[in-house]
């Protein structure tokens, strides 16, 4: 049976509550929405480039914990990385959420989600911040849905 | 003969006597998949306004269609073809009764209540809205009670006008009224609020707006499966329903339509069943109401339909009504006492369905959780995203009742609701 605990633990719970980079980001270069039409989660991120890297990152927006805190620390993990470095922390996370690899060794702090596989209804709510982040560097002008 | 006559003995004894009572526990038996483990938990199903439970005899009645008279309707000379006909019509007398319908020829079999609106908006509406005209619906109507409208006006450069709630969740009366104008050509109410449980004073709606001739629509995918309705007694000029909201089948539901207003309206789709002559020159329709049932229609449907129906009266719906009330005051008083929980929808007269959100919890983690403790209720926007913004949340968590439900399982819920102030402690 899936634990309750392996979803919500202490650190996602906390994240959730009080969200790391929880801001917009003024004179960002790159900023998406996204929203998941299913539950109403809507969150905006906000990236500021230098060259390939991004500098400086933020989000906002409402959501259940999951995507909340999931935002929360996909800002944290990916502050200060390229482009393709995150896009690649993205792939791996991916697999791990989606239950196609278990393989957490490249996921440092986000291994928390690692839980969510066994809950395949949230791994929309756990991906969201991650679909807009790439939608942001890809300079989306659409909403990306999850749907 | 009559099909009813013709159903064996065996097959009809799946329904309860309730002279002695009404007992929820006796009830579950008819229900097979009431009886599981969810997550190691026994299920606890309060979601019921998502779709419903089939009883056993619903199901052998699907069954038994299509082990002994399965053939397509209205077509064949042939033995079966005419006692699946006889199946399908006893289908629409059935929903005719129930309903209390005046004419079975008033009775539309549509794929859903969706379907059914569609069909008015796209028929009825199309000739009746011009330019400039109005659309009167509600603020607290589920989306398949909004979308085919703004379809309608969006074609016809209409207007889509909306009467709004007060903050229990009810209808201002007043203020619909003063929305009915010259322009009015169709109002469109629902009769329970799928989002907040609202029941809607239907029969004052249609005075006042049959007071300047405007037709009046009701969706009753809420209303059917919970309290009596007599169609007649509204006075309403459409109502519509789905089948498996109302313990029947998925794939089915009925249009009410009143026999002058159906006559007068155009087909809806083409195709087989809806003719009575095709040349390529010209094509002469059915009469009402095979005109809207173009294609082989869902035959096991309204079979299973009939069985739903029948159910529902062997169990009485003023007999489901009052004890799914109780059930509802019950949930009432248990869950607005726990702190830190809002009850989104308090009108006074309610139906059935309790919307909630708890402080700091966003509802779908609620979802999550109380799933985890075997029990299915619903989190989200209900398909009703301008209630939700009525009351500013982005979502509520939503628990159901139904027939079968129980106060042990209300008492489940509430630890439920608990357990998740525990874990967002």
């Amino acid at each position: 049976m899936a634990d309750l605990r392996e979803l919500y633990q202490e650190v996602i719970l906390e994240h959730s509550k009080a969200p790391r980079n929880y801001r917009e980001v003024k004179g960002a270069d790159k900023k998406a929405e996204g929203f998941n039409p299913l539950c109403g989660d809507r969150f905006t991120v906000y990236l500021q480039m230098n060259g390939d890297a991004i500098e400086d990152i933020g989000f906002q927006g409402s959501g259940c914990a999951i995507s909340k805190a999931s935002a929360s620390m996909m800002t944290q993990s990916i502050k200060g990385k390229t482009r393709e470095q995150a896009q690649e922390l993205f792939d791996n996370f991916h697999k791990v959420v989606t239950g196609q690899s278990e393989d957490e060794s490249a996921l440092g702090k986000l291994t928390v989600f690692a839980g969510v596989s066994e809950f395949p209804m949230r791994v929309k709510c756990v991906t969201l911040a991650w679909h807009t982040l790439q939608a942001a560097l890809d300079d989306k002008q659409e909403a990306v849905s999850t749907e | 003969m009559t099909t009813a006559a013709r159903l064996p003995r065996e097959a009809r004894s799946g329904i309860h006597e309730v002279e002695s009572g009404y007992n929820a526990e006796t009830i579950r038996a008819d229900f097979p998949i009431l009886n599981q483990q969810v997550h190691g938990h026994k299920l606890v199903y309060l979601d019921n306004a998502a779709t419903s439970q089939k009883p056993k005899f619903v199901t052998d009645a699907i069954v038994r269609y299509y082990e002994h008279d399965n053939a397509n309707v209205h077509r064949g000379v042939h033995y079966l073809s005419e006692r699946a006909t006889e199946e399908y019509e006893a289908g629409r007398r059935a929903a005719q009764e129930f309903i209390n319908a005046a004419d079975p020829r008033e009775i539309v079999f549509v794929r859903s209540a969706t379907e059914g609106i569609n069909l008015v908006a796209q028929t009825y509406g199309r000739k009746r809205v011009g330019a400039g005209d109005e659309v009167l619906i509600t603020a607290m109507e589920h989306h398949s009670n909004i979308v085919p409208w703004q379809l309608l006006c969006e074609e016809k450069g209409a207007k889509l006008r909306v009467a709004p709630i007060n903050d229990k969740g009810e209808l201002i009366l007043e203020e619909f009224e003063q929305l009915l104008g010259p322009r009015t050509k169709i109002v469109a109410v629902g009769h329970v609020s799928n989002a907040l449980g609202t029941i809607n004073p239907v029969a004052q709606i249609v005075t006042l707006a049959h007071a300047k001739d405007i037709p009046v629509l009701v969706d009753g995918a809420q209303a059917v499966p919970r309290i009596p309705v007599d169609v007649q007694a509204l006075g309403c000029d459409f109502y519509v329903f789905s089948g498996h909201k109302t313990y029947g089948p998925t794939g089915i539901g009925i249009l009410y339509g009143r026999f002058a207003l159906l006559d007068a309206m155009p087909p809806y789709q083409g195709g087989g069943e809806m003719i009575s002559s095709v040349t390529f020159e010209k094509t002469v329709y059915n009469k009402v109401p095979h005109k809207f049932e173009a294609g082989t229609p869902d035959m096991s449907g309204a079979v299973g339909l009939r069985a739903a129906l029948e159910y529902l009266n062997k169990l009485g719906m003023e007999n489901i009504a009052q004890y799914e009330h109780e059930l509802l005051e019950n949930a009432t008083r248990k869950v607005s006492a726990i702190p830190g929980v809002r009850i989104i929808g308090t009108a006074k007269d309610k139906a059935g369905v309790l919307s909630f959100v708890i402080e700091g919890v966003h509802p779908h983690d609620v979802g999550t959780i109380l799933d985890q403790e075997g029990i299915a209720i619903r989190t989200g926007h209900h398909c009703a995203q301008p209630v939700m913004e009525r009351f500013n949340v982005d979502a509520t968590a939503r628990a159901s009742f139904g027939l079968y439900n129980t106060k042990e399982e209300i008492d489940a819920l509430v630890r439920g609701i608990q357990k998740v102030q525990e874990v967002f402690g």
